[in-house]
Order: C-alpha cells, then structure tokens, then sequence
C-alpha cells in the first residue's frame, strides 16, 4: 500500500498523521519507516519532513529500521522482573539464537524490551503484535513460538 | 471477595457482557445521563463538587473545580480528553475500566462534556492496549446508534460525539501537555505549566482533561447524588478507589476499595499475602515514580492526606510488592532505566539527570561508591525534582529518595572507603 492510499483513508490533518504512520507500517514487510517513506509522508501532508522525522523516532511503536514479521516485546518492569521476566528473556534468546534487540536470522522476530504492557497481574509478560500473553513459564513460551512458526507457512 | 471491598466502578464486571448496550443499560447504565440532562448545567458541576471527587491520575485534583474551571474558560470549541494513556508500571485499572464496562466511560464523559458545555472529546487510549481499542471502539458505535453519542441525544438538544486517539509508545504522553500535542500529531513533549489546559490545552482551546477512573465516578455521583458518594471513603478522600496488586503477592488483581483501608488491609486481606511465607522488603505506591515503604508503614490508610503528611503518596493506584529476595540497588536501576528511557529529552535536569543518575547507581552496585557519591545523588535528585518541566523528571527520583530515607543502609554498606574521590 501507498502512503497516498493510507492517508486518503485516514484524512490529511495532523491528529490523523501518527495513526496513519502506525497503519502504514503495519503494512511494510519489515515493520518500520524508510527515509523514502518519511519523505513521502512529508510531500502528502505538506509538513516538513523533519517533523515527520521527530515523529517516526520518537515514538517507540515506530521503527525506523528494519525489523521482524513478528515483535516480541517482553516488559522490563519491576511488577514482571521480581516474577522472572529475566529468565523468560534468556528462554527466549536460547530458543530464537538471537538477543535482545536484534532480529532472528529467518526474518521472522525481532526481540525487544517494552514498558509496562499493563498486565502486572499477570506478571511476566509479554506482547507479540496485538496479542498478550501473561504468566509465562518456559513451556508456555515453546508453544507459542511454535504456533507462530507454524502460522507462517500459512 | 472479602467486606472491604466496595464494588461502584466495578459493578458491572464479569456480571455483563461488555459488547452489550443492553446489559449495561438494563443494570441501570445512561440513567445518569438522562438524569443529568434533565438537570440545569451548574448543578451537574455542583454535584461533583459536592461529591468531593478527586481526580484519579495522580495528581487528585478536585474534578468538580477543573470543570467550573473550563465551563468558565473563554474560547470555542473546548474540548474533552479522556486520558487511557495508562503506562504507568504497576497500573492496569484503566485497561479493565475499558475491557469491562465501557459504556461506564461514555457516559461519564457525556455528563461531564454536558456540564462543561462542550461537544467533542477525544478518548486517548495507548497503543499497546488494541483489545481496549477494539471493546471502546464497538461501544462508541453502540451509543451512536442508539442516539447517546451525535446530534440532539436524547431530544435534549446536546450535542457530543468521542473519537479515539491510539497512542503510538510513549509514557510522557500520559502527561496531559505531552497527551495534547501528541494528538495535535507532533512527538509528545511537555511544556512549561501554567497556563493550565482548563485555559489553553487541545488547539490552544480550553480543555478538560480527566483520568479514565475519574470519569467512570461521574455516572455515579449523579445517580446517587454528590452528598451521598462523599459518605463513602474518609474526610479528606471521597468515594473508593482502584487498586492494582502486582509483584509478590498470591492473589495479584484489580480490587476496589473505598477510601480508608490501609496498605497491609489490601496485600493481607485481599493479596492473600507473600508467597512461600518470604517477608516483605519493600511495597511501591503508585508505580514507578511512586514511593517505597518498608513493612512497618503497612498499617497507612489510602488516603490523600494521610499520605501526604508522611510525604508519601499513591499515585494512580498500584501497589506493588517485593519480598526478600530482591536486591534493592538493583530494583531502583530498573525503575531509573525506565524513566531514562521514557524521558522526552526536552529539558536537560531530567534527560541528564537520570544519565547521571544510572552513572552513580552503578558505582554503588559495583562497590566503588564513595560518600562524596551519595551527597552528590542527593543534591543531583534535587535538582531534578525541583527544575524538571514535568511530573516525569520531578517524580523519576522519588523510588531512590525514599531508599535512602528507609534503607539507608542499602546505599551505605555499599560505600567503598578507598574508592577515588
């Protein structure tokens, strides 16, 4: 999809312009913004581009650079770390060969840290995409990684 | 559940169907409305006034003075936000306000848009919340539908209609100044304070901005009137109160509570206490930029003014408990990490503040701390507190601040004698 087509859809003044970033990134194949892109939401919209620039970078749901289809964010908060957030992120880089911050080789997850995911009843925690997961143990996490490697053959 | 709690807010929770209008109106939902349509504007505000309602951000402002506040304020349109940009580590009452019960929302900010003679409101629920996005977004379309939200509602002749804003990852934009420019489509950064939004918020135009928890009271106060939800909770704290158990704790969950029960009450009586019998470290008020307190300050009520006078406070709500185990140098460089990362970077005693602050942190978790370090935090934390622009880098020390004041001896035992001055 075009940023012309995304911002026709959701309108050209500026409270739309971060839905609009957010709606269209979802569309990239790597999850985030390219210097084309900003420049392109610059011309649409008629805002310098450095405003769109301050935006992308700003915000932590924007990337500007490239990440996995899908994005594992563990929270690194006090309510998940004293539930052993910590061991759930070393499970994690054992299972996918990679580290925080960085994406697997195939593609497929980029791991990160977030802030709060406001599921602190649940502790630890952690999101992929829309989706919430809570009260992780180690066998929880082998199956849940196993059904999105399953889902991308689908 | 146990006597203490007390359910208003959360009445309806897991009794209805949240994507049901009807079940929310058939338990008495939009009553309040009608009631307060049918009610001249300034009494609505006096009712809040008299109701004693304070709001439930953080900041406990009285809501019924913000409101006369921005009726008064010159300037057209005004406009109203509802702040469900929860971030704060430790809360997730606002995601179960909205997952739950979200017509309870809608019709508080219709009463209060009515009171305040204002005909637009933005819902700004963080990005990280999409299934609270998705239950408000079907609930919006409902009240449409069924003539609560648009032109004329109910025949009445006022107009009001909510548009959510979806956050995009940021805990500064649950600052109301960071919140407003943020939907002006610009990177959240706060501003010098005043003029207050209730002048000069959304568009420069007079806004009110309130807590998602606060507007979920206003249906309440109205339907039973303001006298009678000031008899529930204590002199200076009105009504009940959402509370957000997290950490060490058995039965961790949201409970409300009416004013007046103390700390140790929550994790005891509710919570079900510590796990594996483990005793207690430290409790945090709040969240992050709330305060820690040791065991034997369990036995403080929530309560604005109790915890006020021992310099505590309880932020938004969490709770959120550490037992034994913990190493509390290694707690707060979380809690600092947090804010280090979170701050907007605009004004320099927070953004280098908490660089430094990390910087001296360490020393003291590696052993080569030396008591010019510790005054040294002390007069850095100062400075934060008192020349930040905003809550975020004013509040960020409190965790530290209150370490050294109960546990001293975390930091001091940690002083290496011949470590270089």
């Amino acid at each position: 999809m075009q940023v012309k087509d995304i911002l026709e859809k959701h309108g050209r003044s500026p409270d739309k312009l971060i839905g609009a970033m957010l709606a269209y990134q979802r569309t990239t194949p790597c999850n985030y913004l390219t210097e084309d892109d900003i420049r392109e939401f610059a011309k649409e919209t008629g805002l310098p581009e450095s405003r769109i620039h301050s935006v992308a970078s700003f915000y932590s749901l924007l990337s500007t650079k490239p990440r996995g289809r899908y994005i594992i964010q563990v929270c690194r908060d006090v309510p998940c770390y004293v539930n052993g957030s910590l061991d759930i992120v070393e499970e994690l880089e054992r299972m996918l060969k990679t580290t925080m911050g960085n994406t697997t080789d195939d593609g497929l997850f980029t791991l990160e840290f977030t802030s709060c995911l406001g599921c602190c009843d649940k502790a630890p925690a952690m999101q992929i995409g829309d989706e919430l997961y809570g009260n992780l143990t180690s066998s929880r996490l082998a199956e849940i990684i196993k059904e999105y490697r399953r889902k991308r053959h689908e | 559940m146990s006597e203490i709690t007390y359910r208003l807010l959360t009445k309806n929770f897991n009794e209805t169907d949240p994507l049901s209008i009807d079940d929310y109106i058939s338990r008495g939902g939009y009553s309040s409305l009608k009631t307060a349509l049918a009610m001249n504007e300034l009494t609505v505000i006096n009712e809040i006034k008299e109701s004693g309602l304070k709001g439930r951000g953080g900041a406990a402002f009285p809501t019924g003075l913000k409101m006369e506040a921005v009726r008064l304020a010159e300037g057209e349109p005004k406009y109203l936000v509802c702040n469900a940009d929860e971030g704060e580590p430790g809360n997730f009452k606002d995601r179960y306000l909205m997952e739950n019960d979200p017509h309870q929302i809608i019709e508080g900010m219709l009463i209060s848009a009515y009171a305040t003679g204002i005909r637009f409101g933005y819902l700004f629920i963080r990005g990280e919340y999409a299934k609270s996005q998705e239950t408000m977004a079907v609930a919006i379309e409902q009240a449409r539908s069924r003539g609560f939200l648009g032109d004329n509602i109910l025949d009445k002749g006022f107009d009001f209609d909510i548009e959510i804003y979806t956050g995009a990852g940021s805990y500064v934009c649950g600052e109301e100044f960071a919140l407003l420019v943020t939907i002006e489509g610009k990177s959240g950064r706060a501003t010098y304070k005043p003029p207050f939004p209730t002048t000069m918020g959304l568009y420069d135009k007079p806004t009110q901005i309130n807590n998602v928890e606060t507007f979920c009271n206003i249906p309440h106060i109205i339907g039973m009137g303001g006298k009678s939800f000031a008899e529930i909770g204590t002199e200076s704290s009105k009504g009940t109160k959402l509370v957000c158990l997290s950490g060490n704790i058995k039965k961790p969950g949201l409970y409300e509570v009416p004013f007046g029960v103390t700390i140790r009450q929550i994790m005891q009586d509710l919570g079900k206490g510590i796990p594996n019998n483990r005793k207690i470290k430290m409790v945090q008020l709040g969240g992050a930029s709330g305060p820690v307190i040791p065991e034997t300050m369990l036995d403080i009520p929530l309560d604005f003014n109790e915890m006020r006078k021992k310099g505590l406070a309880f932020g938004s709500g969490a709770v959120i408990v550490m037992d034994e185990r913990i190493d509390v140098l290694d707690v707060l460089k979380r809690i600092v990490e947090f804010f280090h990362h979170e701050s907007c970077g605009k004004c320099t005693p927070c953004r280098e503040g908490l660089t430094q602050l990390l910087i001296l942190l360490d020393r003291f978790i590696e052993g080569n701390a030396s008591v010019r370090d510790l005054n040294l935090m002390t007069i850095l934390m100062d400075t934060m507190s008192d020349s930040s622009i905003c809550g975020l880098g004013q509040s960020a020390p409190t965790a530290v601040r209150k370490v050294l004041e109960y546990f001293p001896e975390e930091f001091e035992s940690r002083i290496n004698d011949r470590a270089v001055v």
